[in-house]
Parts: structure tokens; sequence; C-alpha cells
């Protein structure tokens, strides 16, 4: 492999239901900037799926300088083979020097059959992702390498955190987590480069046939997408006690969200689930309400630009992360809180 | 029909992390389990033996002390337990862990695969489509339901997205990632824990493994490199204050948020 052949950064622009997934434009203004550091400064997204070529503007708004589409019925709803097909294909006719995938369900299934066809090293659930040597130090004896992609990740359920690079394997792969990279301001009326590439489908026995699609459309917010959170743990002390919690994130306009311990009770969706094994989430205002703090939560919340907790344990761990801690019973503050929010906001008007 | 069921042995990430006085993780202290990911998918494997009378096979890779949890699943009912262990395959990232495992898999019959779907310690995901992908084998990850129809040589399987399922039907042999959620373990019986002290646990090493390269092997076969590696360094600590009254908590987050332009 003459790795000087790749170039440019690729992202898996995820689409599901010919609707392009967040991530795909998050991983968009990642590649941009990640870009600027390299010698090839064009970002391409690789468009796979059927029907699709009308969400290459969106794209280009968002920071694709060339998109590459994979047109074909095969490709209608997610399938490992097809999708591994088309994307190693990419990868084999045009070369990336970095291919980001998001670690969605789909890019978590994805990446890790792409590397393997292609034979490259690929990083999951980076949580940063920079332009560096590798090794960061010059040693004596080895080759150090210049504008190298280093993937930063956490593990052991975010207790350690790992920087990895993949020197000598190319395209560098990394699934990146939702929620963490930032999207750039669209511009509007961006246009973007748009060739059409079509591999070829035969299907074989790795081809699997999708029996039925049940869409789970439960009533449950994108805690993702949210500015303001109201985030509860066990420490509400039961499902019906969210109320509070909800009456709070109404008043702010914010979206209630929860703990592991919480999902682990029943008492809320998976969907909610702040931390390592839920979402990671980084809204303007984050409010722990009677969460402790293990590091598996903290892991998800802790970009937050501000942490406002609330626990009556004052040796609660919660309170080394957050920007203002109030020891308290959750029970009397949260309410007093959200009838003063009311107060203030009816007074405004 | 044939069922090998990958499993790994992991510190226990969640009964309590420890840590060494300079402020790294103490992984020796901690508790070493069976991958709770894994465990679903050998209780997976186990009532496809109770339905069809399926013949489990376990395999780890690992470091010899991983006869434990190949122990437990013996216990727990699996038939036989591959250890794969091998200095030379130390160092592994996922391609070179699922190297050594399709080449330890390649000796074996097998109708389907199970794997968990990611280990509590590095959380990739990763191992079980790679694995697939080096036998040319289907894979179905995120598996909530499996269900196999013998006659057909067929599976079908709930496969989780974020916001919907697909029952996906794949020919045989096939690899399943499985998720906690598809079932609840069940526990080893006492007459399981002796029984599997009595077999016999097969010990593979390097030159076990059928059709791999020495250089998609251990640390010099892994593509990725680690730069730095570091626990975690908690932020800076904020303001802590404990009011007296819960009026006098509300003129202090009111105040901060005001301060802050967000009310």
């Amino acid at each position: 492999m003459s790795l000087e052949e790749y170039k440019g950064v690729f992202i898996f622009a995820q689409q599901v239901d010919n609707e392009l997934s967040g991530i795909a434009l998050e991983l968009l203004g990642k590649a941009k900037s990640l870009a600027e550091d390299l010698d090839e400064k064009k970002v391409t997204a690789v468009l796979l799926g059927s029907g699709v070529k009308g969400l290459v503007d969106k794209l280009a708004e968002y920071g694709a300088d060339r998109v590459i589409v994979v047109d074909d019925p095969e490709l209608k709803d997610y399938r490992t083979e097809p999708y591994t097909h088309a994307l190693a294909s990419v990868i084999k006719e045009y070369k990336p020097e970095i291919l980001l995938v998001g670690a969605t369900a789909i890019g978590r299934d994805l990446g890790p059959r792409v590397s393997s066809r292609v034979h490259t090293g690929l990083t999951a659930d980076c949580t940063s992702l920079d332009i560096g040597d590798f090794p960061l130090e010059a040693r004596e004896g080895v080759e150090q390498k210049h504008k190298q992609l280093l993937m930063t990740r956490p593990a052991f359920g975010g207790n350690t955190i790992a920087t990895i690079a993949c020197p000598d394997f190319r395209p560098q792969m990394a699934t990146v987590r939702p929620g963490v990279m930032q999207k750039i301001d669209p511009i509007k009326g961006a246009k973007a480069e748009v060739v059409e590439f079509n591999p070829g489908f035969t299907a074989n026995d790795c081809y699997t046939e999708i029996v039925k699609i049940v869409k789970e459309t439960s009533a449950v917010a994108d805690i993702q997408a949210a500015k303001i959170l109201v985030s509860g743990g066990r420490g509400v002390g039961s499902p019906e006690n969210f109320k509070i919690l909800e009456e709070l994130a109404e008043v702010l306009h914010g979206t209630v969200s929860c703990s592991r311990a919480v999902v682990d009770s029943g008492w809320k969706p998976k969907d909610l689930q702040v931390g390592q094994t839920g979402k990671t989430v980084r809204p303007a205002l984050y409010f722990a309400i009677g969460i402790s703090g293990a590091i598996q939560h903290v892991a998800g919340m802790e970009e937050s630009d501000i942490i406002i907790a609330i626990n009556k344990d004052e040796n609660a761990p919660i309170f080394d992360v957050a920007d203002y801690g109030i020891v308290g019973d959750l029970n009397k503050v949260v309410p007093a809180l959200t009838k003063r929010l009311k107060e203030e906001l009816a007074a405004k008007e | 029909m044939k069922v090998v069921v990958c499993i790994k042995q992991v510190p226990d990430t969640k009964g309590g992390v420890k840590f060494k006085p300079d402020g790294t993780l103490d992984r020796g202290a901690m508790l070493a389990i069976m991958n709770p990911d894994d465990k679903a998918g050998l209780e997976a494997a186990l009532r496809l033996k109770d339905q069809y009378g399926a013949e489990v096979t376990v395999l780890t890779m690992g470091l010899p002390k991983a006869d434990a949890v190949l122990r437990e699943a013996l216990a727990m009912g699996a038939d036989k337990a591959i250890l794969v262990t091998d200095r030379v395959l130390g160092g592994a990232d996922t391609w070179a862990t699922s190297s050594t495992i399709a080449g330890a898999l390649r000796n074996l019959e097998y109708d389907l695969i199970i794997t968990g779907r990611q280990a509590i310690d590095g959380d990739t995901a990763q191992v079980g489509p790679q694995i697939s992908e080096h036998l040319g084998i289907p894979v179905i990850s995120y598996a909530e339901e499996i269900k196999v129809d013998e006659a057909a040589k067929t599976v079908e399987v709930k496969r989780q997205f974020e916001d919907r399922y697909h029952i996906v039907k794949a020919k045989l042999p096939c690899l399943i990632t499985a998720l906690s959620e598809l079932n609840e373990p069940r526990y080893m019986t006492p007459g399981g824990i002796f029984d599997a002290f009595e077999k016999e646990v097969t010990v593979w090493g390097r030159a076990d493994l059928k059709d791999v390269d020495d250089s998609n092997l251990g640390l010099k076969g892994s593509p990725t490199q680690i730069a730095k590696a570091s626990d975690k360094v908690k932020k800076g600590q904020g303001e802590k204050v404990a009011p007296d009254s819960p009026e006098e908590a509300v003129d202090y987050i009111v105040g901060k948020l005001k301060e802050k332009h967000i009310v």
C-alpha cells in the first residue's frame, strides 16, 4: 500500500428513510477542520442509498466539497453486505486518507466490516480527533510520521482515555460518537461536485433479507438535540416524582433525561439515558438532579456548557464536575425553582 | 446444529472501579467477570441447546487465567471450551484479535457464531463484525431476539437500531452479536460447577490457528497503535453551596442563570 496515494477526508453520510442523520452533518463539520491541517483540503461525503440524490445540496451546505453518490435499489434500507460492498468499493476507487463514520447502530456495524475488507485500522467511538505527529514525541530509531489522524476515545466505562493512531495503513478510519462534533452554520446555496459511482451489486450468501421494519416512534424526545436538559437520577425516588423535573423542563423549554439507574429501574426509557452506555450530550445547561455522578454518567455529560447539580449528599461525586452545586432536598428546591422561574418569566411579558 | 460463542474475560467496571494511590486504574484489584453481552450470547446459545439439542462450544482469547470464564460457561451448560492463548497474540487491536479468533474458528464446524455486541473494557463493538468478514459469512449485529429455522438453515433476528428494529433473515452459517437485552442469563448449577472442573478445556496457541499470517497477529499485526493512554483527568471543580432554605437555593440558581443570560 502506497500511503501517499491516499488523499482527502471522507465521511460516511448516513441517511435513514432518505433523510440525513444528524451525525452526517457533525462529521462534515469535523472533517472540514481536520482538512485545514492537511495538504488536501477537499472534504468528500459518501452517500449511499436508493433515490438519495436530493440530499446532495444539504451536504454541500454543511461543508462537503464533493459528494460521491452510490444510488442503487439494493441500498434502500441498511443491510451490512451491500453497504459494505459500496463503501469498500468507494475506498478502493477514490483512496481517502481519512474516513469518518458515525458510531451509530449502522456505523458500528458497517465500520468494522469495511475496515476488515480493506485491511486497515478502525478506532471506535471517538470523542476527539486531531492531526498531529506519531509518535507524539520524536524518539531515536523510530520514524516520526507527521499529519497523522490522532483519535481519542474513552474506554473502560469512561475511566480511561486513549489516543490512537493508524500510521501504516490507509484510510485512517474512526467511528465518532454522535453529539460530540459540531456542525458548521450551513452555507446557503453552496454546491458540491457530484460524482455518481456504482460498483455493481450481486447478491451472495452474505446478503440478508429484511422481513419487516418496525419504527418505534415512541414520543421520546431527542436528548442530544436539547439545549437544556433536566436530568434525574435514582435520588428522584420514583417514576411519579419525575413530574417535578418535567415541570421545571417545561418552564425552561428543556427536555427531561436521566441516569442509568433510572433506566435500570424501569422508570424511564433507554432513549433518555445519558452516559457511557447511553447518549453523550452537550447542552447549554444541564441540571443533574438526584444523580450521584458515577463516572459512566459523567462521561456522557461533562462537556455541557453549564452543569448545575442538586443533591442531598454533599459528598456526591457529581459536585466534582458541576459548575454550581446545591446541597439540598430536590423535593423542595426543584418545585420552588419552577415556581420562581414561572414568576420571573410572567413578569417579563 | 453447532453453535460457537465467543466470550471475553473483562474487569468488572460496574462493581466499583478501583484506583491506585497515584490515581491510575488498579486493574488487578478489580473482579474479572464474563463480559455481560457475551453472557447473553451464551444464554441464547444454551436456549438453542434446550430447544434443538444444539452443541455449544465457548471460545475465548486471553491470558491463561481466562480459563475461569470458560469454566463458568461450562457450568452454565456449554459442552466444549477452547482457550486461545499465546504470547505472540498479546497487544492485539480489534483487527488482530478478530484475525486470531477467525483463525481458531476455521478449525471448527459451526452453523451459528454468537459474540457479545461489545466488551465493557474496550467498548468497541468491532470484533464480532470483523470476525464475520474474515470468515466471509453474514453478520447481524445488535440482536434482541434470535429464531433459528433448522430445516431451512436460516436465522431470523430482531436487530435493534436507534428508532426502530428490523427483522432480518440470514442464511446459516451466520454471526450474530448479542445485546444484554436479549435475555436473562441462567445461573450455574451446583452439579454444573462440579462437572465444569472435571471437563477439559482445549488450549490452542499460535500454531493451531488456521490460515492466518503472522503479519495479522498480536501487537505487530495491529494497524492501530496507542499514541497515549491515561486515566481520565477530572474537570476542575466549580462552586458548591449548602443553602439553609429552598428559597435561598432558588435565589442562588436563578442568580447564576441570569448571570449566564439563560433567563
